[in-house]
């Protein structure tokens, strides 16, 4: 029964909560802001349930990393600013914090001065600002595998494959489609530059927050007769989206959604409307993948499982999860590597961070294979170069139509770099240096 | 202008007035508690949710279509006569700020119960409603919302019928008139106000459904609430034909000014469009254009 097992989940909680004061020795602990809760809990459940089956994996197979057990706790935050602040103040104490994931925009700006403070990762995979891809400025935020301007790339670069060519893009009309929130406008300047570059017509069209209403955006759009139109979309948003596309008689396989529209959540409650509809991606969904199987095996196997629903293992949101939990789990690894395996500060998580280098060959043996592609994460690339692929909905689950991708991650670094040291002007920030990068604070 | 821009004004009003029927669903609640309370519930959003939500969960879980239905209704019916036997009785003759706020704070227990009954995961709900558009003389227009409007004017039919041709009607009315005068010629105030939130819980029901099969059955099906507030200042917050009215209005002229206005204001008007309208009226006419006009003897 549900609301039992709720009750269940809410006293492990609890006496997590009350048992993570005492961390014991040797322990890698994980202070976690999620949202099991609220309008986004379906994400939140999703990818806090990932990314903890992960660290019990590590746990239960591999007894910790190198040793060191890993410990976590959570904190409600119903994805509400205010809220996130509450529990980073509440967890921060903690000894032994290795980074925060937060997967909110809002509570994720609201903390980088203060985590910049306390010398501890903040991690914002596949989204947050831009410009924390430099860290030469952000030395402590890492917008791992795709931040939004590769991401707008790597779309551009898709329908542009799907087209034959980049040389094929002039003349072509894109419209996007975008949450009305700093979110949603955070690509606005990058479109228009491809669209410059590559020559293709834009328009960009506003959907008001929650974007539950969008007869209007949807008849424009029609009016405008594009080839493709872009959804930069969020929660209720996506599916009304795929709905009234229908309704206005655009056809879903020349809607691409972006990395925030690309779940199941976002194309089952839209139905029929949304079968043909494609999105972005940088981890595959789909239980295939042997990390997959083995969390099957030995989490849900051992009863330790985090997901009520078991058949939403492998979902978009599951996956991310489990792919932020290896990407953590490594900069762990490497950075024990380097510091000796032991509980490590957080400046020397983030020195594993800044090392954080994943080739495809490392991925395979971590049973990632076609799960997600690579990282290459470096001191002053935040973000790794990660790779996309698309996936399309066929009514029941996601099918993989692309290759890995790449953005061209050439063009954007020169206005990720404008944008970053405006920023340290701005601040007063000391642009750091290689030699900087590598001092690091140990107790 | 020409034939074709003729057309898409057309297509832009007709779509937006569908759009103000969805909008007076959720309004028809609210009016339906405050014209026999004087509260302005603000459940009903929480109401539509958790309606949604048992139906959509039954169904998953087997339940045949109608039965879920029928338990569903069955529920919200529980759910009315225990918010009148905890919260309202308790605060009989109290100051109607003081009823604002606990229905504020009901709605919160209403959606936090929801979600640990029933979960946090989206569902899809798909009522067998085909939602392909057909075309009129060029314009495109949604079957699904065609319907929806059929079942909002069927319901307003219906109710309205209930309000002036049926006893308990006219003890709402009287009730909703004058509390203390019904009470003294005998009227059994929480029976009435006990059926009343039933029949709102009827009306979250239907409006959870409709808005349910549109957006998915998720925890911001109660954010509906706020395309509510607008149509109820602009028709009256107890005039069931204001609400009506009043998101037909709403629903159009929020459509019309996104299109025509918003590409010279950066767009994404249509949020804060219908609340700037609500805002005008509420200036010129404070009771909406259907409310009744309170005279009070001082």
């Amino acid at each position: 029964m549900t609301f039992f097992s709720h009750l269940r989940k809410a006293a492990i909680a609890t006496a997590f909560v009350l048992g993570a004061t005492a961390v014991h020795a040797e322990e890698q602990y994980f202070p976690l802001q999620s949202y099991r809760v609220g309008p986004y809990a379906a994400g939140g459940t999703g990818f806090f349930g990932g990314f903890i089956d992960y660290l019990n994996l590590i746990n239960i197979r591999d007894g910790g990393v190198n040793g060191a057990k890993l410990a976590w706790s959570e904190g409600e935050t119903q994805y509400e600013v205010e809220k996130g602040v509450e529990v980073y103040e509440r967890l921060k104490s903690n000894p032994g914090i290795a980074a925060w994931n937060p997967l909110s925009v809002g509570i994720a700006y609201a903390m980088i001065d203060r985590i910049t403070d306390d010398k501890v990762p903040l991690i914002t995979i596949n989204h947050g600002r831009t410009d924390t891809t430099d860290g030469r400025v952000f030395p402590y935020v890492f917008p791992l595998l795709l931040n939004p301007y590769s991401e707008t790339s790597g779309i551009v670069n898709y329908i542009a494959s799907k087209e034959g060519g980049l040389d094929k893009l002039k003349g072509k009309n894109i419209v996007v489609l975008y949450h009305g929130s700093p979110y949603g406008k955070e690509t606005i300047p990058i479109y228009e530059l491809l669209s410059q570059k590559y020559g293709f017509e834009l328009s960009q069209i506003e959907v008001p927050h929650p974007g539950n209403e969008q007869q209007a955006q949807w008849l424009t759009i029609r009016r405008e007769h594009p080839d493709y139109v872009v959804l930069r979309g969020w929660g209720v948003m996506n599916p009304v989206a795929l709905k009234t596309a229908q309704k206005t008689g655009f056809p879903a396989d020349h809607i691409i959604g972006n990395v925030w529209s690309n779940s199941e959540e976002d194309v089952i409650p839209a139905g029929d409307a949304a079968k043909g509809y494609t999105a972005i991606t940088t981890q595959a969904s789909g239980e295939r993948y042997p990390v997959v199987q083995e969390i099957v095996k030995t989490v849900y196997g051992d009863g330790k499982g985090n997901l009520e629903d078991k058949s939403r293992i492998g979902s978009v949101y599951h996956n991310l999860g489990i792919v932020n939990g290896i990407l953590n789990v490594e900069a762990v690894r490497i950075a024990q590597a380097k510091f000796g395996n032991r509980t490590l500060t957080g400046d020397e998580v983030r020195w594993g961070f800044e090392h954080l280098k994943l080739d495809p060959a490392r991925v395979e043996a971590l049973g990632a294979k076609d799960l997600f592609h690579s990282i290459n994460v470096s001191w002053d690339n935040h973000e790794g170069d990660g790779y996309v692929t698309f996936q399309q909905w066929d009514g029941k689950k996601w099918n993989v139509v692309s290759d890995w991708i790449a953005p061209d991650w050439k063009l954007l670094r020169p206005i990720i770099e404008k944008s970053s040291e405006a920023y340290a002007k701005e601040k007063g920030i000391k642009i750091r240096t290689a030699e900087d990068a590598d001092a690091v604070v140990s107790n | 202008m020409s034939y074709y821009d003729f057309l898409f004004v057309i297509e832009v009003l007709v779509g937006g007035l569908l759009s103000g029927v969805m909008y007076s669903l959720v309004a028809i609640g609210f009016v339906l508690i405050y014209k026999t309370s004087g509260v302005l519930n603000f459940a009903q959003g929480s109401m539509v949710l958790f309606a949604a939500l048992t139906f959509v969960s039954l169904v998953e879980r087997g339940i045949p279509f109608a039965l879920s239905l029928l338990i569903t209704f069955a529920v919200m019916v529980a759910l009315g006569f225990t918010i009148e036997r905890t919260v309202l009785r308790p605060l009989v003759n109290r100051s109607p700020m003081t009823l604002f706020m606990a229905t504020l704070g009901l709605s919160y227990i209403i959606e936090g119960a929801a979600q640990l009954i029933w979960g946090t995961q989206v569902h899809g709900l798909d009522l067998g409603i085909d939602d392909t558009p057909f075309e009129v003389g060029g314009i495109l227009i949604s079957s699904f919302d065609l319907l929806a409007a059929a079942i909002a004017a069927a319901m307003v039919a219906g109710l309205s019928a209930f309000f002036y041709w049926t006893r308990i009607g006219l003890a709402f009315r009287a009730v909703a008139d004058d509390q203390f005068a019904a009470l003294a010629v005998g009227l059994r105030l929480p029976r009435i106000w006990g059926t009343v939130w039933t029949a709102a819980g009827f009306v979250a029901l239907v409006t959870g459904l409709l808005w349910g099969a549109r957006l998915g059955v998720r925890f911001s099906l109660s954010l509906i609430v706020l395309k509510a507030l607008p149509v109820l200042v602009l028709g009256g917050f107890d005039s069931i034909l204001g609400a009506i009215v009043g998101g037909l209005i709403i629903g159009a002229s929020e459509k019309l000014a996104e299109v025509y206005l918003g590409p010279f204001v950066g767009g994404g008007i249509e949020g804060w469009f219908a609340y700037a309208l609500a805002l005008v009226v509420l200036l010129v006419r404070p009771s909406g254009l259907f409310g009744q006009k309170t005279v009070e003897r001082v």
